[in-house]
């Protein structure tokens, strides 16, 4: 199975638009939503059922006993993350715990225990014919390279038959669940905008990709916005020998078209006519 | 010499895990006795460091060669400095990597990955 | 040289922020302090910093923003490895009869420092990356830049909102980083309010719905800017009527807005259209926080 990766470096590019109609394009039988942190496939990818949920837990946080709190104010004193407060009792604040356990070890009473704590929930969409896997992170979580790793995983566990191609949905930036994302996969399509920020963060992402060993490939999405930064990106491209794979236009109908649920290849449209031709040049360099 | 693999069971008909530091178990491989150990991977749950964490373990339980599909920076600079040697194995059952490693058939890792929270090498 | 700012702003600190990126919180965070008399603009987008790319600061000054990360007196340790053990985010390692740091992995808690029995442990500064001050007319910019590979821009929003960035006399916009997550967090916890940036497709009301649920478990006062609008109907639009949340303003989808603002223009000094557009909503908000200040001392 080889696994092809979406990322933007920039949010907004139509990363998940363009995931959406690879999804149709591919009949994919696999495919992951790894944006944790704002996940959206799921919002067009047509499912009816209910997926099954659960629990992601992330690092322990800490919790206070005030039956045995003394308020001798030691944890307060030792957190580096200001999550400790004096509020006519001593109260953790759980979004700024970062589960290091300090407090707990300098605690001479034993109040503070680390517990285990809910950093967001996995869904897993089946049928007979394909998986879908997804995460939400909860609101002021941290750390969501393992939630990615997860989804992953479970996409991966879920597959019951051959499967040629997996299409997973990357999210912004070039953090953590970025990295964690890029872990194995064969190919990555990074979805570029000609904007002045598009094309800054286009150019980290790619540095991070380049770190991993696999294939790089670049379209360019909405990119009669701006024809001299679209060329601009293709110049970049060639400079550093990456596969360019098309330019799809703006296309003002796509508003209503994911509005409606669906995806670009459901509907007769520019963008996506053009997106098909992105989509054979990147499957041709995925499977060559 | 000891032999360690990442593995999926506990069995030497398992396959190879591809990943290291998130694998269930580690197998160590006496290859003068021919005595398995299992070892439970405790790294696998972990948020963060896993790899380092599982390196952890493989220099612990003294393994002079390590055989993975995959590893991190992290995660071979541990192992480097406990000069265990480190080959590329492939995605097969433990027991035909075992027996490719002793036939020579295998060769040293050559591409190791960034860490996850590594620095880029410039 | 267009003449009519925004003034009497006072001490106000804006936070911008969206549930994804892309929805126009640069666009709106750089023309409101465009159109101020005078400005502080706060990038807290540490990961992909943008607004200096509009305004094109001259810099002058720099800060680099380090971390404290424990090094081992190799003397003094005898390889106990209680600080092995007690490291929850395995940053440390006893390899070849010595103790290994992973710099990259360390959440500076302190920890190890404290457990070890023999005070091997001291703290050393390591860079996480930079800050950096410019001036660009009315307007004076801090951008904050975390180096690629590192896990945590918390520490650099935290300097980049410290006291004396936000104590003067004028408004400041804090540009957040998009999403929810504890970066977020950091960014709006001094903001008077909040605006919640929203493009009007599916994606941009279900992230919409995840910032106002993050301002509201702040406590923070805060109104929606529709951006991208068009004559269609617009789900973010009907989710704000819904929940009776404030529109504090609605930007038309403008294919010359989207020109000038892709070549990195700021769009309010290009065109008297768009910065009336800005100047009221700068306006508006100056109404709200002055409420907020009656109704809620």
């Amino acid at each position: 199975m080889k696994q092809l990766l979406i990322l933007s470096g920039k949010g907004g590019t139509g990363k998940t638009t363009i995931a959406s109609a690879f999804i149709k394009l591919s009949q994919a039988k696999a495919y992951a939503d790894c944006d944790v942190d704002a996940p959206n496939l799921h919002l067009i990818s047509g499912w009816n059922s209910e997926p099954t949920r659960s629990d992601y837990y992330g690092l322990q946080k800490a919790e206070i006993d005030l039956n045995q709190c003394i308020q001798c104010d030691q944890c307060r004193e030792n957190c580096r993350f200001d999550a400790i407060k004096l509020d006519e009792v001593y109260k953790i604040n759980p979004y700024a715990c970062e589960g290091c356990s300090v407090c707990e070890f300098v605690c001479p009473t034993g109040a503070i225990k680390m517990v285990p704590a809910v950093a967001g929930e996995l869904m897993l969409y089946s049928d007979k014919e394909k998986v879908f896997s997804t995460a939400q992170l909860k609101m002021g979580s941290g750390n969501s390279g393992l939630l990615v790793t997860e989804v992953k995983k479970q996409m991966k566990s879920a597959i019951n038959e051959e499967v040629k191609v997996a299409i997973i949905d990357g999210s912004p930036g070039i953090g953590c669940p970025v990295i964690a994302s890029l872990s194995g996969v064969d190919m990555v399509l990074i979805v570029a905008e000609p904007t002045v920020s598009g094309i800054s963060d286009m150019q980290r992402v790619i540095k991070t990709a380049v770190g991993f060993n696999t294939k790089i490939a670049v379209c360019i999405n909405k990119y009669d916005i701006n024809i001299d930064n679209s060329n601009k990106i293709e110049e970049i491209c060639n400079h550093q020998e990456l596969d360019f794979v098309g330019k799809i236009p703006f296309d003002s109908e796509v508003v209503k078209i994911i509005n409606s649920g669906q995806t670009i290849v459901d509907v007769d449209c520019i963008s996506g006519q053009e997106v098909k031709e992105v989509y054979e040049k990147t499957m041709n360099s995925l499977f060559n | 010499m000891k032999i360690a693999i990442p593995v999926e069971n506990k069995s030497l008909d398992s396959n190879v895990c591809l990943s290291f530091g998130r694998a269930p178990y580690f197998l160590f491989y006496n290859v003068e006795t021919k005595e398995s150990n299992f070892v439970v991977n405790n790294a696998a749950a972990v948020t963060g460091g896993a790899g380092i964490k599982a390196a952890q373990t493989i220099v612990d339980n003294k393994a002079n060669v390590l055989l993975v599909t995959q590893l991190g920076e992290n995660a071979a600079s541990v192992l480097k400095a406990a000069d265990i040697k480190i080959y590329q194995a492939k995605n097969a059952s433990v027991k035909e990597n075992l027996d490719d490693f002793t036939d020579d058939k295998l060769s040293l890792l050559e591409k190791i990955h960034a860490g996850f929270h590594g620095r880029r090498n410039r | 040289m267009l003449d009519f700012m925004v003034e009497g702003t006072g001490n106000m600190k804006i936070a911008v922020l969206s549930g994804k990126g892309g929805t126009g919180k640069t666009l709106v965070s750089v023309n409101l302090a465009a159109v101020s008399k005078e400005a502080t603009y706060i990038d807290c987008d540490v990961e992909e910093a943008n607004g200096h790319l509009f305004f094109k600061p001259q810099w002058i000054e720099k800060e680099d923003i380090a971390v404290k990360i424990p090094q081992v007196d190799k003397k003094l340790c005898d390889g106990c490895r209680n600080c092995v053990n007690f490291c929850k985010f395995n940053a440390l390692v006893y390899v070849n009869d010595e103790l290994k740091i992973f710099d990259e992995i360390c959440h500076s808690c302190g920890g190890c420092i404290l457990v070890c029995p023999q005070k091997a442990l001291t703290e050393k500064d390591k860079i996480i990356g930079i800050i950096k001050k410019g001036i660009s007319d009315n307007v004076t910019i801090y951008t904050g830049v975390l180096n690629t590979g590192e896990p945590s821009g918390v520490p650099i929003i935290n300097k980049l909102l410290s006291e004396k960035n936000l104590k003067e006399n004028k408004l400041t916009v804090i540009d957040c980083p998009p999403g929810s997550s504890c970066v977020v967090m950091e960014s709006i916890k001094d903001a008077d309010y909040c605006i919640l940036v929203a493009e009007p497709t599916l994606f941009g009301v279900h992230n919409l719905k995840m910032v106002y649920q993050l301002v509201k478990l702040f406590d923070k006062p805060f109104g929606v800017v529709l951006n991208k609008c068009l004559k269609e109907d617009n789900p973010a639009e009907k989710y704000c009527l819904e929940n009776d949340i404030k529109i504090l303003s609605k930007i038309p989808f403008d294919n010359e807005l989207g020109t000038l603002n892709s070549n990195g223009e700021i769009v309010a000094n290009k065109d008297e259209k768009y910065k009336k557009i800005f100047s009221s909503l700068l306006n508006k908000l100056v109404k709200e926080v002055q409420n907020e200040a009656v109704v809620n001392p």
